[in-house]
């Protein structure tokens, strides 16, 4: 493949897997990622990687449970209603300590919805829509390369932590087509994976398992991923930043929403407003430190999501009282307009 | 005639290879093991070496020898 | 004398087989062992009630894989009731699976890994209430892996609530007058059901009540095995097995119940055999 390519962020998705080395895909279609999975069908034919249009999404994580848990690279995607059915295997895949790759391409819910794009989601991606206490690393693309790029990036995270990442797209960027640069490094594949199931030759048989009953032994695992969880936070932030350093309002945005977001802040410069922008790229582990540098000369925060409010909590909490947390949303499948969120700006001011 | 070592410390108790015995040469022991359970015992006699008796026993105690 | 027909109306005479050539060695030849635990299945004492099925099974299977000499290359993956901890009890490779979603992951390994043998374990909640859609579908893509169902009737680990495979009028937690078939549904034949699926290839139903059976039992769970290790494709073996604790039965009236009534609405005998 040439490295330059016109591709929807659905496909580049996909593209920065097999990157990466993905060989087992299992999927259920879904709009508005549909686009995904006959991508992967496609690309795990060329590759010589297995590609299951699975019965369900609920089969579709409990394959890329086996795969994971076999030692191989391994992703399944799906937008809301299906994310919803995955939720159980991703606590088991985080309780038996297993990298995979899980994509949500987002959504109008709740129930069936519609097809349009939202940011509903970001609760049960980041608070855990799965029991028990565990954290995904959440990455938000906002753009096609970032979709090649963070799928990608999301398997070396995957196995560098023996836990699942997560990419929370929607389906505005799912389905957007943009230019993309392929010209990325080539992947860390061959991780040694000691404890995968391949056959006990040679030595102790693996058993993969998250049942642990004896006393005091789940609290220590706990305890361990916790541990694990708490390196993530302090390793793998990432966000981007405008304007910061001088600025009365900052706006917090993610995805395709910081798109739009970031054209309003254009219109506020452009007035002489003094506004800015912070793009969470990882939504977990949340940059709130970033916030917390500047929650105390920043006079007010806007939070923007096509939702009721779910991301404006952590931003809240980052903030700490020390200025006004403020919040504009769509909701349903609806996006904000720039004019929107400009309005909001102003009103704030 | 075969030999059949029977683990009456690991024996539950279900006596399904008593009746699964062709030749009845097991059966219950008057005493008690560490389960509070009357465990089994081979009572001599003709074993033929069938094995049923290793075959049904679910706890895998029972061990035949030529 | 008994004669069991399978399915292309060939009877079968018991009084044939001789038992001895069915009896696994597990040590070299010149031994004076007739019969002894099979490798593979770890010497501890198992957490099953007394005359539960699932000890007499478990060994069935390890004494399969010891004489396929196939130990490091076995993965099984086991069910979520009261075989759970079924990974205590075996010297191989096993993954949990999330209840019912055996089939599907048993798929994600066998298809990275074909060279290896790939089995699950399953109950009758695991593989014919919540997991029904991840059996069918694994049977209809014709998966090459080995499932043994152990059918006892019952939910043991949870305390004896009703299964899709309860019988009529059997009292159970949840059915406490016994089922009903006009609330409750007809107790379901899985493998009559999948047999009607062309990725099947070969579909048994065996029983544990009697060393007899138990022989026959390792036969078919032994050339269910051979089927993945030919790459002959899709193979189950259900097991009737004794629930004795909740059965509200001794172990010898478990067996007898499966001998006089379970077996007589869940025939024995091959399904189907390509």
């Amino acid at each position: 493949m040439s490295y330059k390519a016109l591709m929807c962020g659905n496909e580049a998705c996909g593209e920065g897997a097999v990157l990466a080395g993905c060989r087992f895909y299992a999927g259920y279609p879904i709009t508005p990622q549909n686009e995904l999975t006959a991508y992967m069908a496609k690309r795990m034919n060329e590759t010589g990687g297995i590609f299951i249009q699975a019965e369900s999404e609920l089969a579709a994580i409990s394959m890329v449970f086996g795969a994971a848990a076999a030692g191989f690279r391994a992703m399944t995607s799906s937008s809301s209603p299906g994310i919803s059915l995955k939720q159980e295997g991703i606590s088991y895949l985080v309780g038996c300590e297993l990298p995979c790759v899980i994509v949500n391409m987002q959504r109008g819910g709740p129930g069936l919805g519609n097809i349009a794009p939202s940011q509903a989601d970001y609760f049960q991606a980041v608070k855990g829509g799965g029991h028990g206490d565990y954290k995904l690393i959440v990455l938000a693309p906002s753009s096609a390369q970032e979709f090649l790029e963070y799928t990608y990036l999301a398997f070396d995270l995957a196995d560098k932590y023996r836990n699942p990442a997560f990419i929370l797209g929607d389906g505005l960027l799912g389905q957007m087509m943009e230019p993309l640069n392929l010209n990325l490094k080539a992947p860390v594949t061959n991780l040694p994976k000691p404890w995968s199931l391949t056959g006990c030759r040679g030595r102790k048989p693996n058993i993969i398992r998250s049942l642990l009953l004896g006393e005091g032994v789940l609290e220590e695992h706990n305890k361990r991923l916790q541990e694990k969880f708490r390196r993530m936070k302090d390793t793998e932030v990432r966000a981007e930043t405008f304007n910061l350093k001088d600025s009365d309002i900052v706006l917090v945005a993610y995805g395709s929403v910081a798109r739009i977001a970031k054209a309003s802040m254009g219109m506020a410069r452009a007035k002489g407003l003094k506004v800015g922008l912070l793009r969470p790229i990882t939504l977990w582990p949340f940059p709130d430190k970033v916030i917390e540098e500047i929650s105390g000369r920043v006079k007010k925060f806007l939070v923007v999501e096509m939702s009721a409010g779910q991301m404006v909590e952590d931003v809240r909490l980052a903030v700490n009282g020390k200025a006004e947390v403020d919040f504009y949303g769509r909701m349903g499948g609806s996006i904000p307009t720039e004019d929107e969120i400009f309005e909001r700006i102003e009103a704030l001011i | 005639m075969a030999k059949v070592k029977i683990n009456k410390d690991r024996c539950k108790g279900c006596y399904l290879c008593i009746v699964n015995c062709p030749n009845g040469l097991i059966k219950v022991s008057t005493e008690m093991n560490a389960k509070g359970v009357k465990p089994v015992f081979f009572s001599g006699g003709k074993c033929t070496g069938c094995a049923m008796c290793a075959m049904i026993c679910p706890e895998c105690i029972i061990e035949i020898h030529k | 004398m008994k004669k069991r027909r399978n399915k292309t109306g060939k009877s079968k005479d018991s009084k044939k087989q001789s038992v001895r050539q069915h009896v696994p060695v597990a040590e070299e030849q010149g031994s004076d062992v007739i019969f002894s635990r099979p490798q593979s299945l770890t010497d501890v004492e198992n957490h099953y009630c007394a005359g539960c099925g699932h000890g007499i099974i478990h060994r069935l299977i390890c004494e399969t894989i010891d004489e396929f000499g196939i130990r490091e290359k076995v993965i099984g993956i086991a069910p979520v009731g009261c075989a759970v901890l079924a990974y205590d009890y075996w010297g191989f490779d096993v993954a949990e699976a999330a209840h019912g979603r055996t089939p599907a992951v048993a798929t994600g390994i066998k298809r990275v890994r074909p060279e290896n043998i790939v089995f699950t374990y399953q109950g009758d909640g695991d593989l014919a209430a919540i997991g029904t859609a991840e059996i069918v579908h694994a049977a209809n893509r014709g998966e090459n892996i080995t499932v043994i169902f152990v059918n006892n009737g019952v939910y043991g680990m949870t305390g004896g609530q009703m299964a899709p495979t309860t019988l009529a009028g059997q009292r159970t937690t949840t059915t406490l007058s016994g089922r009903s078939l006009r609330r409750e549904g007809y107790p379901i034949k899985m493998l009559e059901m999948l047999a009607v699926l062309p990725g099947t290839k070969y579909l048994e139903r065996v029983s544990v009540h009697s060393a007899q059976e138990v022989l026959r039992a390792k036969r078919a769970i032994k050339k269910a095995f051979k089927m993945q290790i030919d790459n002959k494709g899709f193979s189950i073996v259900e097991v009737l097995s004794m629930c004795p604790t909740y059965w509200n039965m001794t172990p010898i009236q478990a067996a007898d119940r499966i001998k006089n009534e379970v077996a007589t609405f869940y025939p024995l005998g091959v399904i189907k055999s390509c």
